[in-house]
Order: C-alpha cells, then structure tokens, then sequence
C-alpha cells in the first residue's frame, strides 16, 4: 500500500530513497555532476552505481548544495545535481539563499525528505512539523521549487530540471527504509576519481608502461 | 607584474590572487575587508559571491576547485570559529588547497570581549589541525606570503590561511 501526504491540497507519494536515486542514476545521460550530502542519502547514490562524476561528502554536514554551486560555478556546460537530506539541508538553509542569487542556471537541487535524522536514531526533524522544504525554498527565491508526487513525477521533473535552464530544488518525501550500501571511505580516492570524471585531472597509473 | 608596485594591502592582495589564477572569491562581509572585497568585486577577473555562512562559502570554493576554477574565502576571525568542521571534515581530509584569508579581530585594540575570546580559538585550531598559516603583519612581506602560500596550496593541496594583522590593515577600532 502507498503511503501519501497531503501538502496543500496535493497528496504525495512517500517513495523509497534507493528506488529514487536508481532512477535518478538512470536519468543521467551527460556525464553530469552529482554531489551527495553525508549518510544515507549518498549509500544509496553508492548503492545505485558508481559513476565517477559522484561526489561522495564524508563530513561537513549540509554543504552538499554549496559544493554542487561551486562545481556549476567551474563547469557552466555541465548539469550539476546536490543530492542533500531534510536533516543536512536545515543545517544550511542560508545556502539557498545564496544560490538563488547567483546566476548559475546549471544546477538541480534534490532534498530527500523522511522527515527524521535517520541515521541517528530517527529523531525526527522540523519538516515532520509544520517546516516546508519546498516553501521555504520558494522564499529564498528558487521559482522552480516543487513537490515530486510520485516516482514517475520524480522522473518528469528531474528530466525537465536537467533540460530546462532554470535552477530547480525537487523534494521528494521519503521512507525510513535503510540505505542498500555504504560509501568507500577514502576521501582523497573520492574527490581524485571526481576530478577525474570531471575532466580536471587524467588518471594516473603507476604501473609499469 | 604591474608597472607601478600596489600600494596598499587590499591592492597587493588583489595582484597576488590574479597571479595565481585565484578567481573565485566567496566572503562573509567584514568592516576591515570592505575595500579589498569592493576591488575584488569592480575587477572582472574575479567572480565575487557573498555567503550566508563561512561554512558555506568554503564549500563553494571546494566545489569549484575540483571543478578546476581556483578560489578562496574572505572572513573575519569570529566567522574562522564556526569553521573547524569543515576544515577538518573537508578541506584537510579532502585535500582541498582553498586559500582562507582571516581579518584579525580580537587583539591590538579590541573594544569588544567576544572578539578578544573567540580570536585566542583560532590558532590553536589551526595548530591542532596542522595546517599551513601566516600572520602577516608588515606591507612589504604580504606579496611574498600571500604569492608562496597560495603556490604552496595549490602544489601541496593543503588549506592555508592568512591572518591579516591589524598592523597590515589597521583593524578596527571604536
């Protein structure tokens, strides 16, 4: 049985965050960036596959979106995606803000909303109340700021996003489900193997010629 | 190099970031910065972004970094306080060579004891994490510092920060 929320007067899907950036993965057809915050919202980006234009945050809770600005910033030809949790994007709200003043239009925001800090325990957070991601979104000025009601609406609206030329935050209500993964937990191996699906850096071998 | 030497710090630093292709600025908004953030802001060279947080505004320097534009972060020593999580959790761990530039507060005439208190944290943080910094204190050492710690950054990928001493720039005083 699906589960829905009502949020105005819409009723939304809760999804499955693995089920979502699956489909997000799959969505990717240009090499583009994806930067994902701290615990289970990047295990199940692990999880859904390796690409080496993922961007694994090992600390530094909520900067997800910032860094994914600073990517778009560097690299205006390619879409950038921040793949942030509701607990890591409260932390840093100021960071909408900034992104909606900035000029980059190459950039997707996605919020996966359980409703708690799930990997601590599940306490939940303030958007479980009355707070509401994409309203407050919405009021630091990101006009594309929406509700994805389903995962097939999570599909349309991530491909017009990518497509579009105009900033986008996509906030997906989500289950409690446990993440299908974990992150390897090198960081210099992380960022080198980004830079690398970037086109900063061209790999280098040791081995022998 | 210029035809005529810059006379003042904010101009030295304006010339050394250039050199070194540093041309992504983020800032939180600092009184003794405000001529070096409004020359950074009237050169097109450079792409000024203003933060909310100085967490914030490393994390867009970090991001633009591994996407091959180099930056670095404007502050003053009580924004520098709400920073060693990140330096710690990103900038170190990472390798990250994002160049923090601190106005000093807190010391030489300061009239305000929160100021005088969070700028004896500042230091020991930077100690504790072993990372690269400078106090610079005198104008004719600044190209010199600020020119080598931004090379060395960048050779070593390690974080460095610049204190700039109320001697170089002044402070701020009642």
């Amino acid at each position: 049985m699906t589960q829905t929320i009502t949020i105005g007067n819409v009723p939304v899907q809760v999804m499955n965050r693995f089920d979502l950036s699956q489909r997000l993965v799959r969505l990717l057809k240009n090499d583009e960036a994806i930067v994902a915050g701290i615990g289970n919202t990047n295990f199940d980006l692990w999880a859904a596959g390796r690409r080496p234009q993922n961007f694994y945050m090992l600390g530094s809770m909520g900067l997800a979106f910032p860094i994914a600005l600073g990517v778009a910033i560097a690299q205006p030809q390619r879409h950038v995606i921040g793949l942030e949790g509701d607990g890591s994007l409260l932390m840093q709200l100021g960071a909408l803000a900034t992104i909606a003043a900035h000029k980059a239009r190459n950039l997707t925001m996605i919020v996966w909303d359980n409703q708690s800090y799930q990997i601590t325990g599940s306490q939940p957070t303030a958007t479980a109340g009355v707070a509401d991601i994409v309203d407050v979104a919405r009021g630091c000025g990101i006009k594309q700021s929406l509700w994805a009601r389903s995962p097939e609406d999570f599909e349309a609206q991530v491909t017009k996003a990518i497509a579009g030329g105009e900033k986008t935050l996509i906030a997906a209500k989500t289950d409690n489900d446990q993440p299908h993964g974990q992150t390897h937990r090198d960081p210099v191996l992380i960022r080198e193997n980004f830079m690398q699906g970037l086109g900063v850096r061209s790999a280098t071998t040791f081995a022998a010629d | 190099m210029a035809e005529t030497a810059p006379s003042s710090w904010f101009d030295i630093a304006i010339a050394a970031l250039k050199r070194n292709e540093v041309k992504l600025i983020t800032y939180v908004p600092d009184r003794v910065l405000a001529p070096l953030i409004k020359g950074l802001q009237a050169d097109p060279y450079f792409e000024v972004i203003v933060a909310t947080r100085e967490e914030e505004a490393a994390g867009i320097v970090t991001g633009a970094w591994m996407g091959g534009v180099r930056g670095a972060v404007l502050m003053q020593t009580s924004g520098f306080a709400t920073l060693p999580n990140v330096i710690a959790s990103l900038l170190v761990p990472y390798q990250v060579p994002a160049i923090l530039i601190v106005s000093e507060r807190g010391t030489l005439g300061e009239f305000n004891v929160g100021q005088a208190l969070v700028c004896r944290t500042m230091r020991p943080v930077l100690e504790s994490l072993a990372t690269e910094h400078h106090t610079v204190t005198r104008i004719d050492e600044f190209d010199f510092i600020l020119d080598r710690s931004i090379k060395q950054a960048v050779m070593t990928q390690s974080p460095a920060t610049l204190i700039l001493s109320p001697l170089l720039t002044g402070g701020k005083v009642l």
